[in-house]
């Protein structure tokens, strides 16, 4: 079930590389917390009574397995068989919730008591505010004093839970800042606290401990292929990519299977070729940001790049270096998709289907028009969270389309 | 010989240290802030690189860092600045900063045009100790520039030791765990800086981190071989209309 470090070419090796991205670049201050985290995830994850707290907890609490539905109409209208990876049906709307079901867990038994997070759409908030109230702990989530405004009604629901969010007013005010100051809480409370990072970034191990709790994704839709199809693997997998987190666990169980695609989709914004944009491989160098060496957007000086895209979740300017890998190595394939276009697939989804999805999601989706099919491909696009929260964009999109 | 090396083969005590973020407040004052730091008695002087995103950092030297950037400061100019200053001043000169504009600068040009700009060592927090040892030891050492490490409250004494050994100047001893200026006085780290004072270390060691006037830094002298005063100082220059006389003063109430 959990294999070692290493099993891979595209796993995460014993210094805590993927290739030449990864490892840990913390200050020293932090080297206690990230060496106990290290030296006890896999010990932790691999023991039964996780497994099976972890495995119940999904089952019964998320309700999952989440379902992989045919989707028919869309299939037509692209030609392809295209299935839907339905992690938007999991409690609290999205993929978020798996990682911090498994993390919450993990902190409990590293004996801490107060959990900090960073959230950007305000999913992995939400997910962390549920959890923390499933289990009694104390919980403070940082977001970007923008992401509050344009993501009101998560701030809203992280709050009924219980949680305390504390809006980060640095920089650009948004993920990459929520994520410093998250990392700064961490400095300054390195015996009790736990940080559940979002996303499959930070230093080593977050980005294989987040890919592995997430990689019940793909999990499952081996197993629901099979049963469908007669076969465990799709032809072309496609995810949305901001960190990375719902391409990590969707890629995770067919890196490995070459036959399959693996796609990834990037926020442009504007555009590519705009400097409104957050399209990491497209645009972005190697570097470190957020104690992980990877691609990011940044200036000729080493300055981290403010990004942009309608969709909070996506608008990060690094990616995970598991993803860094697959783009270095050709393994995965990176492409982006804009503001327009996503809301545009956002739209076709409920027309066509009947499901609204969440703007990070629709980038995902946004790929099927510009892709190139055969009528048999079996295609998985994770879904990787519903459009409640993304409403009021929506409802100002549509406005000025029919204006 | 090493700057640093000389300075602490001279002194053993109340050696002070200064950090001020380069281009902050102005982008051209950074000259008169470093000459008027040797004139008034600072010993040596850490001159930040401003970055975007400084995680170790809090709210004091995170603000001067957004301000040097928007003053136009880079690495580049930094450098061709301290070129300047070194026709003056005599006092070891650290460059304090994150990996990430270092990296995108270039490893070894970096380390070349530091030394040569008469920098004389590094604190890079963001650069583990490993990372440094298997990756950029060899450079910085060709360049004869110090590589400064951290200790913390938390740090175990066999990582102590270890950091001991493969350190080649002063040891860095974070007085709590805690960004920058995030608290105020020492007074709850002498326990930890009285058990790391009776470890023996062959490195010097001084303490950095919320020292922030005369009290703590001769609280801090007490259990090492010297103190660094970061936010305070930044605070004390950044509405300042002559720089020199702020920073006369603020380094007056230290030592006088």
């Amino acid at each position: 079930m959990i294999e070692k470090v290493g099993h891979s070419e595209f796993s995460v090796n014993e210094k805590g590389f993927y290739g030449q991205f990864g490892g840990a670049f913390i200050p020293e201050m932090l080297y206690p917390n990230v060496k106990e985290l290290e030296d006890n995830y896999l010990r932790i994850l691999n023991s039964e009574k996780f497994q099976t707290e972890f495995r119940g907890l999904l089952k019964d609490y998320v309700g999952r397995p989440s379902p992989l539905y045919f989707a028919k109409r869309l299939s037509e209208k692209y030609g392809a068989q295209i299935y839907l990876k339905r992690e938007d049906l999991n409690h609290t709307g999205a993929h978020k919730v798996n990682n911090t079901i498994g993390q919450i867990l993990l902190a409990k038994e590293l004996g801490k008591t107060r959990i900090i997070a960073e959230t950007g759409a305000g999913q992995h908030g939400v997910a962390t505010a549920t959890v923390c109230a499933l289990m009694n702990m104390e919980c403070v989530v940082y977001m970007g004093a923008v992401d509050i405004v344009r993501q009101e009604p998560n701030v809203k629901r992280m709050l009924m839970l219980g949680a305390k969010v504390v809006p980060a007013e640095s920089g650009s005010k948004t993920l990459k800042d929520a994520t410093n100051e998250a990392i700064r809480d961490w400095i300054n409370n390195p015996v009790d606290t736990h940080y559940i990072i979002g996303s499959v970034v930070g230093p080593h191990p977050y980005p294989d401990l987040v890919a592995r709790l997430q990689s019940v994704i793909s999990e499952e839709i081996k197993w629901q292929l099979q049963e469908k199809i007669g076969r465990d693997y799709p032809d072309v997998v496609v995810a949305c990519v901001g960190g990375g987190s719902n391409a990590a666990g969707a890629f995770y169980h067919f890196l490995d299977n070459k036959k399959v695609q693996l796609v990834a989709v990037e926020a442009a914004g504007l555009g590519v070729n705009t400097d409104k944009t957050a399209a990491t491989t497209a645009r972005g160098t190697e570097g470190v940001i957020h104690a992980s060496r990877t691609i990011l957007m940044q200036t000729e000086d080493g300055q981290i790049v403010e990004p942009h895209s309608i969709s909070a979740g996506l608008d990060y300017p690094g990616i995970g270096p598991i993803h860094a890998h697959l783009f270095k190595s050709e393994r995965g394939t990176f492409v982006s998709a804009t503001d327009d276009e996503s809301v545009e697939a956002g739209f076709e989804l409920c027309r066509l289907e009947g499901i609204i999805p969440a703007l990070e999601s629709a980038h995902a989706l946004a790929y099927l028009k510009k892709a190139k099919f055969k009528k048999d491909d079996v295609v998985v696009v994770n879904l990787s969270g519903r459009g409640d929260k993304d409403l009021a964009t929506y409802i100002k999109y549509f406005d000025q389309e029919k204006k | 010989m090493n700057r640093l090396d000389s300075l602490f083969q001279k002194k053993k005590n109340n050696i002070l240290s200064i950090f001020i973020t380069a281009g902050f407040p102005k982008l051209n004052d950074t000259a008169s802030i470093v000459k008027q730091l040797q004139a008034s008695g600072a010993d040596f002087i850490e001159l930040g690189i401003p970055f975007s995103d400084p995680l170790a950092d809090g709210p004091v030297i995170q603000d001067s860092s957004t301000v040097a950037l928007a003053n136009g400061m880079t690495l580049k100019l930094l450098l061709q600045q301290l070129r300047e200053i070194r026709k003056e001043v005599n006092i070891p000169i650290l460059l304090m900063g994150y990996i990430n504009p270092v990296l995108q600068y270039g490893i070894e040009k970096f380390a070349k045009d530091a030394s040569e700009a008469g920098a004389d060592g590094i604190i890079i927090p963001d650069l583990p100790m490993q990372q440094y040892l298997e990756e950029y030891k060899s450079t910085f050492d060709q360049y004869n520039l110090k590589n400064i490490f951290l200790v913390t409250p938390q740090t175990t004494e066999e990582r102590i030791r270890y950091i001991d050994t493969n350190s080649n100047s002063f040891i860095y001893l974070v007085s709590s765990s805690s960004t920058t200026g995030k608290k105020t006085g020492i007074d709850g780290a002498e326990d930890y800086l009285s058990r790391i004072q009776k470890m023996n270390l062959k490195s010097a060691t001084v303490v950095g981190f919320n020292i922030s006037n005369r009290d703590s830094f001769q609280k801090a002298c007490k259990y090492a071989n010297g103190a660094i005063i970061g936010s305070a100082f930044v605070k004390a220059v950044s509405n300042s209309n002559d720089v020199a006389q702020s920073t006369k003063t603020f380094v007056d109430s230290i030592l006088n």
